[in-house]
């Protein structure tokens, strides 16, 4: 899985995932739509115009997969609204120094990959748009005057990306087992009836 | 045996199986879902033809979406918001879920009902698809928050693919001053660390000032572990855990009690057990915290002045902290104390439980909130409130000019209604502070319920211990 593409780039530390897609667009039971919301209020002014300066609406980042940010990205909140969101808007990777722990998981579960880069690397990506190829399977970060990186990925995660492997599908199949534990370990709590 | 920690007994207890190359699998014991993270992990059950495997494992509320009117029998005006609280209830009845429902007199935000309730209990794991669900570890449990796609998982296997996390020590002893509670010594935590620093890591919370907190304090505590980073933070169960759960309605009873207590003092870290890493903070030297940007890391003590960007010498720290100063509107090296406030709030699965509404409203008793300022206090449950209003602090409030409220997650995530306007700055007990957070241009401060009253009183961020 090879990634080619030109950066969208946001030079600031610890986005969060209420800045990816705000609360209130999280009403929706679908998983419809959320490309339009993303970074919203970074987006659009109150009355819902869109900030042409903001990179995002530039009509050449709708052709960008790939966004660089600061460290700490998708921090806060657990929704996976956030790399839905970016999924749907065209991003198939985020460059950073580290990523939040929910929001990697997330990621992960929607081939979404994020790249930890090196310090030096990703602060350099941030001072402007550039090509960069990003390779899964050799995992490493290209940049275009031929400087490479390997970054670090779950290699569960990565069979389960190259090889579209289904985690519940996974996990269904491990039926024996977890008859095998739950037998084994009685239940601290039952919801449906309580102490009485 | 190799000592270890209570993280790697929790850990090591809940693995079904582990399989070369691949995560471990771990058992979840109790998984809670709410409206807003549910829906899409629902739909993928029926796409699937799959059922929830273990609905008695499973419980549900709504909380999030919903109104904080006092009046339930009223219809949900959002109707984008209704459909989500149907859809939600509607999942529950289809698939065997027990929940409280928005109209149930028991109601209440998700990790504030799972204690009150006597579900959450030592030793569990307990997930939810929401990343407060930390909160959970103040009673021993290993509790974090995943995603939709995790939920949907739980409900069909009640297990999750998970690496080993590292552990990670936070020591607090001495004795607090006056003025300083439990959200005092965990903003301190986060500023200390920052909100990335417990990344890969949960916490466990340890030492004399911990154990010295009640129950309510160590869920405020656990709470925000997830702001500094780190999934889940946990407290090791002892008295104070026991006799706050004994006697709740999902308890155990008899011999099964007696028996879980015994088991459950086994869980505490056993000496000489490693840490990936510690911290230890002096609690004796804490003065009540505040934020003054637009992540929980960026707190001080509220007598100190607001940052300099100038100080900075990474562009991007550079950058991340002035944007964070002129979405605040603040200006570097200006006390924060006496900085003008419009809205209070008090509420959140941080600081909702009858011990903060106590805290706020001991402030208020006999005063007034400045002219000007709009103050919410929000129960975190219906119990709660049903308490508060026996014990007259809704009489409290009210007199003091305040807004009293019903339960739910209100105007810390303001997905209901409940919410700050453009540009307002608001003292919340909440746990966020970032853009938009409590709605489109609002800014935020984190304190504490001591701290928001007394800016309520005074219509600026005011150090409580003046008035205490």
């Amino acid at each position: 899985m090879t990634i080619r593409s030109r950066t969208v780039v946001f030079p600031v530390d610890n986005i969060d995932t209420d800045q990816i897609i705000p609360a209130r667009f999280l009403k929706t039971i679908s998983k419809d739509g959320l490309g339009d919301q993303l970074f919203y209020d970074w987006r659009y002014l109150a009355d819902g115009a869109p900030k042409l300066d903001f990179v995002l609406n530039q009509p050449e980042s709708k052709l960008c997969q790939i966004l660089v940010a600061g460290d700490n990205f998708g921090c806060g909140s657990s929704r996976e609204h956030a790399p839905w969101a970016l999924t749907q808007y065209g991003f198939r990777a985020v460059i950073s120094t580290s990523f939040a722990d929910i929001f990697r998981q997330n990621a992960l579960k929607n081939g979404l990959l994020p790249v930890v880069a090196p310090r030096e690397i990703q602060r350099e990506l941030l001072q402007g748009s550039a090509e960069v190829t990003i390779e899964l399977e050799s995992q490493t970060l290209s940049l275009a005057d031929g400087r490479q990186a390997t970054f670090p990925i779950d290699a569960f995660a990565k069979f389960c990306l190259l090889n579209g492997v289904d985690e519940l599908g996974y996990l269904l199949a491990q039926e024996n087992a977890i008859r095998a534990y739950e037998d084994s370990h009685p239940a601290a709590v039952d919801t449906l009836r309580g102490a009485d | 045996m190799k000592p270890r920690t209570i993280i790697e007994k929790l850990w090591d207890s809940h693995v079904v199986a582990e399989q070369e190359g691949a995560p471990a699998m771990l058992y979840i014991d109790l998984h809670l879902v709410h409206e807003v993270t549910s829906p899409q992990a629902f739909a993928g059950l029926r796409a699937r033809g799959l059922k929830v495997r273990r609905p008695d494992r499973t419980f549900g509320t709504a909380d999030h979406s919903t109104p904080t009117v006092a009046d339930r029998m009223l219809p949900i005006l959002d109707t984008i918001a209704a459909t989500q609280v149907e859809q939600f209830e509607r999942n529950c009845r289809e698939f065997g879920i027990p929940f409280l429902g928005y109209r149930n007199d028991q109601q209440g935000i998700v990790h504030v009902i799972g204690p009150e309730q006597g579900l959450t209990q030592p030793g569990m794991t307990v997930v939810c698809g929401d990343s407060h669900t930390a909160t959970h570890g103040a009673f021993g449990a290993l509790a974090f928050g995943i995603g939709t796609s995790e939920v949907e998982q739980v409900l069909a296997t009640q297990c999750l693919l998970q690496r080993r996390s590292r552990t990670f020590e936070v020591r607090v002893d001495g004795a607090p001053p006056a003025g300083v509670s439990a959200k005092d010594i965990i903003l301190a935590l986060i500023a200390e660390i920052g909100i990335g620093g417990g990344t890969g890591h949960i916490l466990e919370y340890r030492g004399s000032t911990i154990r010295a907190l009640s129950m309510e304090e160590r869920m405020t505590v656990c709470n925000m572990s997830i702001e500094g980073g780190a999934r889940a933070g946990l407290i090791a169960p002892d008295d104070v855990t026991f006799e706050y759960m004994h006697g709740r309605r999902f308890a155990l009873k008899g011999a099964a009690w007696d028996a879980a207590v015994a088991r459950w003092r086994s869980l505490a870290t056993d000496d000489g057990a490693e840490f990936d890493r510690r911290v230890s903070l002096d609690a004796s030297r804490l003065e009540p915290m505040i934020t003054f940007g637009t992540n929980p890391g960026m707190g001080m003590a509220i007598t100190s002045a607001v940052p300099d960007p100038a100080s900075v010498s990474d562009p991007t720290e550079r950058e991340t902290l002035a944007k964070a100063l002129r979405y605040m509107d603040l200006a570097p090296g200006k006390p924060i104390l006496g900085q003008p406030v419009n809205v209070v709030f008090i509420g959140s699965c941080t600081n909702s439980r009858i011990s903060d509404l106590r805290t706020a409203a001991a402030v208020l008793e006999g005063r007034k909130i400045a002219a000007g300022v709009r103050m919410m206090v929000v129960p975190g449950s219906q119990q709660i409130k049903a308490q508060a209003e026996a014990e007259g602090l809704d009489r409290i409030f009210r007199e003091a000019g305040a807004d009293w409220r019903a339960a739910g997650c209100s105007m810390c995530i303001a997905m209901n209604g409940d919410q700050v306007a453009p540009g307002e700055y608001c003292v919340s007990t909440s746990n966020r502070n970032f853009e938009g957070r409590q709605g489109q241009g609002a800014r935020t401060f984190l304190a504490s319920p001591l701290t928001a009253a007394a800016s309520a009183v005074h219509g600026c961020v005011t150090d409580a211990r003046t008035m205490l």
